[in-house]
């Protein structure tokens, strides 16, 4: 292997396992903290008012319920269009594959 | 006019939750067409609808990802989108956003971060939007060449061919990707991927706007593939940026799903057009848009260098992102109408043809 080549694959390899360490070198400053925020739940009601304090409880569990009910209602939604869809009477299997 | 208004349970502002709906309609569109999340159209549309832009952006990303799902979902059942290829460029394009963020997080202690994001975004969609126009253009003139000579140019093949330069490099593995139609060194993928994430994780934007042409022009697979493919990439690094942003607080899930009720059908009638409309087509509106983003960029540069202009470039900024939306949604839908007819009608004439031979 050409030796410019193993110079830009360990390159890459390093850029891959040690991107923070790469590119954060000589930090060390004080970043000022995060702000925080808090969900104002006093005007919230029923399943708002849970998620609200959900929110102000913690963003663990917040983001363990964002990212599940993320793709479920993706799924869900596509698969409502898709019967939608399904009823306009044409072929959603195939098409042709041409640039021109 | 109440009801036409919902309270955000934790950004704690009102939304006109139609709008919300109207805007998941038009990014879908776009999105399933093109292949890409959309960031650059529905952050700003989040704001003008009244959210703060740290929730803007969180909001937009997990959206992002229920989107492009079910775009990914359409587009795989026709066959356009290479998992192989797909799950290799993962690595790479995580690996890119972090180093991207952490770049950012280095130019933020420097000082130099907004001039510098803006001015490579700038530099980076010339690039992209003159790498689709020379292509189209080298493809014209091989076609004009072939007709001169009395020949057909196959169906699939394209303008700029750099992709065959960088398929001859031989650095093991070497992997065959049977739906893209290519074979390659597994580190070419990856290594595209990693550059593009990295830029992705800079910009601060999903990625399918960089990725989606590196995909056509840097590994050479065909355009309808390149859009299938991208929109899974979407929606992996998506839900990544959907738990990080979620993590820190900034997600409004209820907008996030409001949007999804309108990006549903959008995504799907976008990705169903890509059926009536050839590669070129595709490539040449990405163009268009990529020239829309470009233009909205600059004259928010524009109203940094000269702040007594900052009201008008804004709003100028804003009407061209809205416009360039609107504009292509509108397009690609009047595809989506028209292919669906022509469709129809065809499927209906062999019988009217059989009735009459009865």
């Amino acid at each position: 292997m050409p030796r410019y080549w193993s110079k830009l694959l360990g390159l890459i390899t390093a850029l891959l396992l040690f991107p923070a360490q790469m590119f954060a070198a000589g930090g060390g400053a004080d970043l000022p903290d995060l702000i925080v925020l808090v969900a104002d739940t006093r005007r919230l009601t029923g399943l708002e008012a849970w998620w609200g304090n959900l929110y102000n409880m913690g963003h663990l569990e917040f983001a363990l319920v964002t990212v599940t009910v993320i793709p479920l209602s993706g799924v869900v939604l596509g698969l409502l269009a898709d019967v939608v869809m399904s009823r306009l009477g044409i072929d959603l299997r195939n098409r042709a594959l041409a640039e021109h | 006019m109440d009801w036409l208004h919902t309270l955000m349970p934790i950004a704690g502002v009102p939304i006109f939750w139609p709008g919300l709906v109207i805007l998941g309609f038009g990014v879908g569109i776009i999105g399933g067409f093109f292949g890409m999340g959309g960031a650059w159209m529905v952050t700003p549309g989040l704001n003008i609808l009244g959210f703060p832009m740290a929730f803007a952006i969180g909001t937009d990303v997990a959206h992002m990802a229920g989107k492009s799902l079910i775009s990914t979902m359409r587009h795989s059942k026709f066959g356009n989108v290479d998992y192989k290829l797909g799950c290799i460029m993962v690595f790479g394009t995580i690996g890119g956003f972090e180093a991207g963020a952490q770049m950012i997080m280095w130019l933020e202690r420097i000082g130099e971060i907004n001039v510098v994001v803006r001015w490579l975004y700038v530099v980076l969609l010339t690039l992209i939007a003159w790498m689709v126009f020379a292509d189209v253009a080298k493809r014209k003139r091989k076609e004009r060449e072939a007709l001169a000579t009395g020949k057909t140019l196959d169906p699939l093949a394209t303008g700029l061919e750099w992709h065959k330069k960088l398929h001859k490099i031989n650095i093991p593995p070497m992997i065959t990707f049977k739906v893209s139609g290519i074979r390659c060194s597994a580190w070419l993928p990856i290594g595209i991927s990693f550059l593009t994430g990295w830029l992705a994780g800079i910009l601060g934007i999903g990625g399918g706007l960089v990725r989606m042409p590196a995909l056509i022009y840097l590994l050479g697979i065909p355009t309808h593939i390149a859009v299938g493919t991208d929109l899974f990439e979407v929606a992996i690094s998506g839900l990544y940026g959907a738990a990080t942003y979620s993590y820190k607080g900034r997600v409004e899930l209820l907008a996030a799903l409001i949007m999804l009720c309108g990006a549903a059908v959008g995504a799907q009638i976008g990705t169903v057009a890509t059926k009536y409309v050839k590669g070129y087509g595709i490539r040449i509106f990405f163009g268009l848009a990529v020239i829309g983003c470009e233009l909205s960029i600059i004259m928010k540069l524009l109203s940094g260098i000269f702040p007594n202009i900052k009201p008008i470039t804004d709003q100028a900024a804003t009407v061209t992102v809205l416009g360039a939306v609107s504009g292509i949604s509108l397009y690609i839908l009047i595809a989506f109408l028209k292919g669906v007819h022509e469709e129809r009608g065809q499927r209906r004439s062999p019988k009217v043809s059989s009735a009459h031979a009865d």
